[in-house]
């Protein structure tokens, strides 16, 4: 299986989608001529030309709301945010335009979109370039929420969001475009809705998604190193909808549980799992579900405070060992 | 310090015990699991343990005599200590009344047998009495999987001391207390082995006898006066919140067992000595099979709602000496004839015998009553609330009945079912019975 | 291209035509007046903003589309919707919330959606919906076809910034769109002159390089007149046109909001209704020999029948089933 990187792996799934599919395009800022702000789309306007291509002015709500348009009238656009961060400013296009046309309709006209882009803090962009979008997303129904974390599933998981006759909301990760990992060729469609465990363990349930994942391997590590944990990793990959089988499946096993998010704490996609987990696993707890997210904080510049504000592999392994009472 | 002894809770619907009998003698030292006495809830004879290390005193309870839950019935203290007020006889538990602290335990039941109680104190100074009170005797911390693996054990939690925050006792708790040898469990003897085990139910057993007589005692006083036994107590008030509230009907249908017999020589004939299957295991199968198929008959009344259940836990009332009572086959549609029988016959067994843990008579989706043995051609039985229905089975006679045209000699059976008609209608429980005379006048009906 | 104001209409359009728009109109009016009445009665719920004195606007230009094309729209939609052949039941009965609506029940008054006649629906947020008209016209174009999108938005729509990059990327990107401001002089109760810079709705193409017209909305010729032309910058080559066509809402800005008080005054209503759109209409075809007192009495009764069916329809439609609730959340 060849090895890529998680941008490349986007990129494949995008040129496969549209040399199938020649309703499909991809409009944002910069995605043609300048070959992406992050090179997703390095390539595509050579191959596909400046109709399927489409570079946009600086105006995500209107462009945003184009990419609609054309799903009403039968294209399945792909619409790249620069980062989310600035597609607040597309948020009424998304919810009240993409979300609830098929519902106010009657079930007339379904909107089959993808709006994908970079989520979540870098490194040292400060308070405005630095959040994660996920639970604002996953509270609308009529909208479908994926973060993949590897570039096998950002391949798959893309594949499917374009292929998906619903708005596909896909939150990629910048620090993840120079991932690398093996990402199978040609048809690897990863359905939307299901969990994967990345790391298999008996003792707790590291609980995360996309940048986290990492985080909760790194975690896994370290337990099974100085405690002699086992600890399961289990990447959600869809937030909505939540694979809530997955999760129950693994706290019944584990009976203990850490949910890691890049998010704030406040309402956030942790929260919603916690809450499967309380209600559906009760009697399968060990000990109350611990959460680790981002500081409720805007995003300080200031390398050290960013550090501490971001989920850590040292607040991952500490949650678990309460969890655990091995403190 | 001092450790009060309570008369606890030992059943979900247990709200006062008799205390049939004390293990431990003021003055004994105690250790903590250990059983103090025996106390008769309104289902069985349970164990009262220690929680506490010490020496027994103030015995305020003696034995036959019955309580509320939460009195306390005695005190543990450490050897020599000092006990500055003796615990009264249905004086309740701080626990259990509104919050203690306000007033001394004593100035709430002054009682002419305690020794001088403390001078009352101001309210607002919190006396030591109260101070020292347990905050919830009967509260224990746990996790929730804790709490489940506990039941799943029959291990009482406020034994097993707990590791986590708080005292909570957790997972790793009870895998510990799994593998050292555990304090007695309620209902089980201290030494099962030991020839001189506590008797309780030959103790249940005599006290019944004498209040039983099976004939007329002529020549004494012309009546006699028994009081209520919990579990009579129990029934008493169990079945008058069946009758009276709950609308009940009753259906009547006569099924034909000639082949249902037929089938069960067979299979005793090869079981041998394996296990014979009875009539009734027969019925409890097919009425559990039937049920799947009748879900609206599986249901509970819960007052602003129906539980229609989609497990099927088959109640068999078992007559005991002083009573009945229902244990429960769980899962019983997902069970083989032989398991029906086996697990029948325990629990049969341990109801007589008044050993049944409390989750084993709780719980029933549907339940059967059997008086067939008596010689009882058909009979109506009460509802068990919250469940909706009842098959009351009769005996199975010989009768002469038209059979494809001809007279014959056939073995028949009478089947009511008493239905809760807030829950199923008279067409509802008609069908149900059809399907159970279906499998029972062919049982190859059952593999389907 | 150049800001132009409206010509006089030159085509003679046939009597039969105008007969046919004015009954369209009287439909729309009829039916707006049930709508008030129903929604007075508590048949109707929540917003519901009518269209009574616009009617020309809807029925000219609606009259300039092919079925082919696209026609997307705001809340005050009732008249487009009636005007592009929805049924009067349909719409009654999603007004009233059944089953039978145009969108099951489940849109209502702001949400009349008929995919079948490519009615893409009415839009709820001042303004979102002119970026969806941009997009669908970009499918048209990226599809190779000659369809238009006709969208209709009204003057207070143009203060919000939606309407400016659609505006501008519909330019940039040459699409066959026609965005169709129905100024009605008043966003809600505010008066367009007191939050807008420029009052000139058309003024606003110049600054994306775009055809536009001023034109009459009380009078459904010119409205027709100018929209084929629109219609045919839009099929041949893709250019879009911003129209701006003055009209007057006779009605609150919806059911819950007073008809003039605060903001405007009787007498103004009273002057503008002299501008009535269907009188000026009715006025031409009686001088023109097209229609007579008979002719329009016909023409009354016919569409009071239709208006009075709908409503039965309505009345009679049962409520959604409760499973409707979770239905089209998400397509299959």
């Amino acid at each position: 299986m060849p090895t890529l990187t998680y941008r490349d792996a986007l990129n494949q799934a995008l040129r496969e989608e549209m040399q199938r599919d020649p309703t499909v395009f991809l409009m944002g800022e910069e995605v043609g001529v300048y070959q992406g702000a992050y090179k997703v789309s390095r390539g595509l306007l050579e191959e596909f030309g400046p109709l399927r291509v489409v570079d946009t002015p600086i105006a995500e709500l209107g462009f945003a709301g184009i990419g609609v348009g054309a799903a009403m009238a039968g294209l399945r656009p792909v619409i790249e945010f620069m980062t989310w961060n600035f597609a607040v400013l597309a948020l009424d296009q998304i919810v009240n335009s993409a979300a609830k046309i098929l519902y106010e309709s009657g079930g007339q006209v379904p909107i089959p979109i993808v709006f994908r882009g970079p989520n979540g803090a870098a490194l040292q962009l400060a308070a405005q370039h630095s959040q994660a979008w996920d639970s604002w997303l996953a509270h609308i129904p009529g909208l479908q929420v994926v973060a993949p974390a590897t570039p096998a599933d950002a391949k798959g998981l893309l594949k499917a969001a374009i292929r998906d006759n619903n708005p596909v909301i896909v939150l990629e990760g910048e620090m993840l475009y120079n991932v690398k990992g093996e990402v199978p060729e040609g048809e690897h469609v990863v359905p939307i809705g299901q969990a994967d465990v990345k790391r298999p363990g008996q003792d707790v349930t590291l609980i995360c998604h996309s940048k986290t994942v990492t985080v909760a391997l790194q975690a896994a590590d370290q337990l099974a190193e100085h405690a002699g944990v086992s600890a399961e990793v289990l990447d959600l990959r869809s937030l909505r909808p939540l694979d809530e089988a997955a999760i129950l499946a693994s706290v019944t096993r584990t009976n203990r549980a850490v949910v890691v998010e890049e998010g704030w704490p406040h309402a956030g996609i942790g929260a919603q799992v916690v809450d499967v987990i309380q209600r559906d696993a009760f009697d399968q707890l060990d000990a109350p579900v611990l959460r680790v997210t981002q500081a409720d904080v805007p995003m300080p510049y200031n390398k050290q405070l960013e550090r501490l504000a971001k989920p850590s592999v040292d607040r991952v392994v500490a949650a678990a060992r309460r969890v655990l009472y091995l403190d | 310090m001092a450790t009060r002894v309570y008369m606890e809770a030992l059943s979900p619907t247990m709200e006062e015990g008799r205390l049939v009998k004390w293990h431990k003698k003021e003055g004994d030292p105690v250790k903590s699991g250990e059983t103090l006495a025996e106390v008769e809830t309104d289902k069985a004879i349970m164990d009262l343990v220690a929680r506490a290390d010490g020496v027994l005193r103030q015995v305020a309870v003696a034995e036959g005599q019955t309580v509320p839950v939460g009195s306390v019935v005695a005190m543990i203290v450490a050897p020599g200590e000092a006990i500055d007020a003796a615990p009264t006889a249905g004086g309740a538990a701080p626990g259990r009344t509104a919050p203690a602290a306000p007033v001394a335990p004593a100035a709430v039941a002054p009682s002419a047998a305690s020794p001088p109680a403390p001078a009352r104190a101001p309210a607002v100074s919190a006396p030591a009495a109260a101070a020292a009170a347990p905050v919830d005797a009967t509260r224990v911390r746990a996790s929730p999987l804790a709490r489940r693996m506990a039941q799943e054990a029959g291990v009482d939690l406020k034994l097993v001391p707990g590791s986590g925050p708080g005292g909570r006792v957790v997972r790793r708790d009870l895998e510990a207390a799994a593998t050292r040898p555990a304090p007695p469990l309620p209902g089980t003897p201290a030494t099962p082995t030991g020839p001189a085990a506590p008797a309780p139910l030959a103790l249940a057993g005599a006290r019944a006898a004498a209040v039983r007589a099976p004939e007329l005692v002529r020549g004494g006083a012309a009546y006699e006066d028994v009081p209520l036994t919990q579990i009579r107590k129990t029934i008493a008030k169990r079945l008058a919140t069946s009758l009276g509230p709950v609308p009940h009907f009753f259906l009547t249908m006569e099924v034909d067992m000639e082949r249902a017999a037929e089938a069960r020589d067979a299979l005793n004939r090869q079981l041998g000595d394996a296990g014979k299957v009875s009539f009734n295991d027969v019925i409890l199968k097919a009425t559990a099979l039937a049920l799947v198929r009748h879900r609206p008959c599986n249901a509970w009344f819960q007052d602003d709602h129906i539980r229609y259940w989609n497990e099927v836990h088959l109640g068999m009332a078992v007559a005991v000496e002083d009573g009945l009572i229902t244990p429960v086959i769980r899962h019983a549609d997902l069970k083989s004839l032989s398991e029906i029988g086996r697990e029948a016959r325990a629990l049969a067994e341990r109801a007589r015998s008044r050993r049944l843990q409390p989750d084993e008579y709780t719980g029933a989706t549907f339940s059967v009553s059997n008086l067939g043995m008596f010689d009882i051609d058909q009979f109506t039985a009460v509802i068990n609330p919250p469940e909706a229905g009842i098959v009351a089975v009769g005996t199975i006679t010989q009768k002469p009945v038209v059979w494809d045209g001809q007279l014959a000699a056939r073995r028949r059976l009478r089947l009511t079912m008493s239905c809760d008609h807030r829950v199923i209608d008279g067409a509802t429980g008609a069908a149900f019975l059809q399907t159970l005379k279906l499998m029972l006048e062919n049982p190859l009906a059952m593999l389907l | 291209m150049a800001t132009a104001t409206a010509p006089t209409p030159p085509a003679r359009v046939p009597a039969e035509l105008q007969r046919r728009w004015l009954r369209q109109m009287l439909l729309i009016r009829r039916f707006e007046e049930k709508a008030a009445e129903a929604y007075a009665l508590g048949k109707i719920g929540g917003f519901c903003h009518l269209y009574i004195g616009q009617e020309a606007v809807a029925v000219g230009s609606l009259a300039a589309l092919r079925d082919d094309d696209y026609v997307i729209s705001s809340y005050r939609e009732h008249g487009q919707a009636l005007a592009r052949g929805v049924s009067a039941n349909a719409v009654m009965a999603e007004l009233y919330g059944k089953a039978t609506g145009t969108s099951r029940g489940k849109g209502g008054s702001m949400h009349l959606f008929d995919a079948s006649r490519r009615f893409m629906g009415g839009h709820g947020i001042v303004g979102g919906h002119i970026p969806l008209a941009a997009g669908i016209s970009f499918a048209i174009k990226y599809k190779g076809g000659d369809q238009v999108c006709l969208c209709y938005f009204g003057e207070a729509a143009v203060n919000i910034g939606a309407f400016h990059e659609s505006l501008n990327m519909a330019s940039v990107y040459k699409l066959p769109v026609i965005f169709c401001c129905e100024n009605n002089r008043y966003g809600m109760g505010t008066a367009f002159e007191r939050v807008a810079a420029v009052t000139d709705v058309v003024e606003h193409a110049c600054s994306y390089d775009m055809a536009a017209e001023l034109v009459n909305g009380m009078d459904v010729l010119a409205v027709h007149a100018a929209t084929e032309r629109a219609v045919a910058r839009a099929r041949q080559g893709g250019h879009p046109t911003l129209l701006e066509v003055r009209t007057y809402r006779y009605m609150g800005h919806s059911m819950s909001d007073p008809l003039h008080g605060v903001y405007r005054t009787k007498e103004e209503v009273e002057e503008q209704k002299k501008r009535d759109p269907i009188a000026q209409l009715t006025h031409r075809l009686t001088e023109d020999g097209a229609l007579d007192a008979t002719g329009l009495d016909a023409l009354e009764r016919e569409v009071r029948a239709e208006v009075d069916e709908a409503t039965r329809f309505a009345d009679e439609s049962p409520d959604p089933d409760p499973t409707e609730l979770t239905a089209h959340v998400l397509a299959d």
